[in-house]
């Protein structure tokens, strides 16, 4: 505390332990009851009355799930019955030979949509932002897919990408004289066609961040480096990124956390084939649950759950570490 | 606040139910997506069920056999009291505690010698007990499209008997049309499951052993000579479309579509077809599946009315009764048989898909006799399936983590229909030490 604080303390005595006002001397409040009245006076019921419901809420439905799985990581269960069962679920997920490729298959996905899905929405609410007029539109054009309901929006791209000659996107192709392509119907291509999907769907999202971003760029800094006869690309280049950054690093850790978890896109385009090319680590996770239809293994499913939970955290923890300076 | 208590207390009435007095049995009826007219008609069975039984409310709930959610509707408690599970996972399910003995009602309706004894052993427990109703059986058949029959210059009422003929004729009708000439299912464990049954009828056996002590055999020449068909159908002819990923429900919205010539599935799936996924009966076609080897066989399954473990015995007995009228007096007792025909008929369901005998052959053939006149399936484009179906030998489907291996085997089938180089020989050897594997507990 420094000496100005110290000179000032006195005023920040809370009323209740000053003299009283008629002027009656009395000793100051102690013990817990003493601090029960202070904390009322200080307005924490009303801060308690807004804390408990969602407490509530989150100890239902977030929690509470979280401790239950974690629970349920060491039990054989049906649900019905459970049965202590050490750390066998673990071992048995570490000896699926389909685990490993599903690891391969999320970092396989997770780097495509790193270099294809993280410069894009930049780079458009880059452009997006030199616009002068119809910024609105081409942000709500931007923004569409992300409204268009997930399931709504792989059933329309399923069918965009049939492999047939008459698809939409073969078609397209045929104008300019490329051949047709087999799409999610070849284990080669399938992957980077659920990632182009998963770029469309999600950059508006991300779009309208960095737009709102780049608008709170001071226009001085631009001004300057017009004065001093900068292109456009040097102004993106010293000014707009780094400007940028802490949105940037925000971004990319989020992404790297959902692409990690992907799964919508592999279950519904192609149910993890062909021959398991796009069976991620949560498409794995579900069949452990529910595939086998003799009430599932919960245990190994969320057995899993909690080992990409701790490796994503760990990554997290890491890259935060990592990147610390640079992100400050 | 007071119309929301009020919401709340008659909410809360209507789950406590029957404040009548009456047992409420909650029922399953179909799968999400039927049309309103298979309503109709459970409505008016219901209202019959009741004129029967006043002591009981019937309440139809819509259900559909999937795994993923069995288990937890089951522990949620939103699973119907009365509902349907396949063969398959009948003795898995009794084992596991989580089908209601039913032993005293079945004994006590008088007909538990009348089933067919290896239908009737998938729902007996190793305690001796009978753990549900089989209801229905079906063969595995092949389906075709008439019109696209029709289109390639093909004889509509001379389907495929050989499958030399059946990759003749899917060529074809590729060439003709554009459309897939013959298809197969491949995800969601239907690879495994039709992957199986083309071994079957080319003499293979993926699993054998009995009393839970199983040896994969999926590295057969059965197995091998699908594959190879297939492989043959998608690169050498190019007679298999475009969508090499299809489950039961998206293939048979394909074949409803008229994007499909030919596939392989259950006898019974014409009144899925029609009432679900919309298909014109007059294109419809069903032939039995060619048959190649000495060894050669059908593949079959079915389904069994089973009750909740959870209800109480008043609810059981209430259960009982309902699957006893619902599901089984119609196969045996002629009133009962014509009143579910008529009722069906009139609100414009299919009467008469084929199906195969739960109970004895000779009931089942009489059971036909009695709803001859409310038939209203085409029968006759249907004539190859009844001409050779009961010359077939039927085959049951391996019993060992079915599902599992199943799902072992849909990757295989994907790979063989998606990449040209595919190693059949690897897979299967893979396949085979992964199945056996499972099969060991490992």
């Amino acid at each position: 505390m420094t000496a100005l604080h110290e000179a000032t303390a006195p005023a920040a005595v809370p009323a209740e332990r000053r003299p009283s006002a008629s002027g009656a001397r009395r000793a100051p409040e102690r013990g817990p009851v003493a601090g029960v009245r202070r904390w009322v006076r200080g307005g924490g019921l009303s801060t308690l009355a807004f804390a408990i419901p969602l407490l509530i809420v989150f100890g239902i439905f977030s929690w509470s799930p979280i401790v239950q799985a974690m629970v349920m990581s060491f039990q054989k269960t049906n649900l019905i019955t459970s049965q202590f069962v050490g750390f066998d679920n673990f071992a048995h997920v570490l000896a699926d030979p389909l685990l490993g490729r599903a690891v391969l298959n999320t970092l396989y996905f997770a780097v495509l949509a790193l270099v294809l899905g993280f410069p894009l929405p930049i780079l458009l609410a880059v452009l997006m932002s030199e616009v002068r007029r119809g910024r609105g539109l081409y942000s709500a054009l931007a923004y569409l897919p992300v409204v268009i309901p997930p399931v709504v929006a792989v059933l329309l791209w399923k069918f965009f990408f049939s492999a047939s000659e008459t698809g939409v996107f073969n078609t397209v192709l045929g104008w300019v004289g490329i051949p047709a392509q087999p799409w999610i119907q070849s284990a080669a291509s399938a992957m980077p066609s659920l990632v182009l999907e998963a770029t469309w769907a999600a950059a508006g999202g991300s779009i309208i961040i960095y737009l709102a971003a780049l608008l709170g760029v001071p226009g001085e800094l631009y001004d300057a480096a017009e004065v001093d006869g900068a292109t456009i690309w040097r102004k993106i280049w010293h000014v707009t990124l780094p400007q940028l950054r802490g949105v940037i690093f925000i971004m990319l850790i989020l992404q790297i956390i959902a692409t990690a978890q992907i799964f919508l896109e592999p279950f519904l385009f192609t149910g993890g084939g062909p021959n398991n090319a796009t069976v991620t680590v949560l498409l794995l996770i579900y069949r452990y649950a529910f595939q086998n239809s003799l009430g599932g293994d919960y245990g190994e499913a969320t057995a899993l759950s909690l080992m990409l939970a701790i490796v994503l955290a760990g990554l997290s923890f890491l890259y935060f570490k990592a990147t610390e300076r640079w992100s400050s | 606040m007071l119309a929301v208590t009020a919401t709340f207390v008659a909410l809360a009435g209507c789950t406590a139910g029957g404040g009548d007095g009456k047992l409420e049995l909650r029922v399953a009826t179909f799968p999400p997506g039927a049309d309103a007219a298979a309503y109709e008609a459970f409505a008016a069975q219901e209202a019959q069920f009741e004129k029967l039984h006043p002591d009981i409310d019937v309440i139809g709930v819509e259900y559909e056999w999937t795994g993923p959610t069995f288990a937890a509707q089951l522990a949620g408690g939103s699973l119907p009291d009365v509902f349907t599970v396949p063969f398959t996972d009948a003795k898995t399910l009794l084992a596991n505690g989580q089908l209601a003995d039913v032993t005293e009602q079945m004994n006590a309706l008088g007909y538990t010698d009348e089933f067919n004894p290896i239908i009737l052993d998938a729902v007996t427990g190793d305690d001796g007990h009978v753990y549900g109703f089989p209801r229905q059986a079906y063969a595995m058949g092949l389906h075709y499209n008439r019109a696209l029959f029709e289109q390639a210059g093909l004889d509509p009422d001379s389907p495929p008997t050989t499958w030399d003929e059946v990759r003749a004729d899917a060529k074809a009708i590729a060439e003709a049309t554009g459309k897939a000439g013959y298809a197969e299912m491949s995800t969601s464990n239907t690879g495994g499951w039709q992957l199986t049954a083309a071994t079957t009828a080319r003499g293979g056996r993926i699993q054998e052993g009995e009393g839970g002590d199983y040896t994969s055999t999926i590295d057969n020449d059965g197995t091998r000579a699908a594959l190879q068909f297939l492989h043959d159908l998608r690169w050498e002819d190019d007679s298999m479309g475009d969508d090499f990923l299809l489950d039961w429900g998206s293939i048979n919205q394909e074949f409803a579509a008229g994007n499909i010539g030919m596939y392989t599935s259950g006898s019974d799936v014409y009144t899925a077809l029609v009432r679900d996924f919309g298909l014109d009966p007059d294109v419809y076609g069903l032939t039995v599946m060619p048959m190649d080897g000495a060894d050669a066989g059908v593949l079959g399954g079915g389904d069994i009315a089973v009750v909740s473990p959870t209800v109480d015995d008043a609810t059981k007995d209430a259960a009982t009764t309902w699957i006893d009228w619902y599901y089984m007096q119609k196969l045996l007792n002629q009133d009962a048989a014509v009143q579910d025909a008529k009722t069906l008929a009139d609100s414009g369901q299919a009467v008469g898909t084929p199906v195969l005998p739960v109970l004895d052959q000779a009931t089942y053939e009489k059971s036909r006799e009695w709803i001859a006149d409310y038939i209203n399936v085409p029968l006759d484009q249907m004539q190859g399936f009844f001409d050779g179906i009961f010359d077939q030998t039927p085959v049951g489907e391996p019993k060992g983590h079915t599902q599992e291996v199943y799902a072992l085997l849909d990757p295989i089938v994907q790979a063989v229909l998606t990449d040209q180089n595919a190693d059949i020989d690897a897979l299967l050897a893979q396949a085979d030490v992964d199945a056996q594997a499972l099969l060991d507990g490992n």
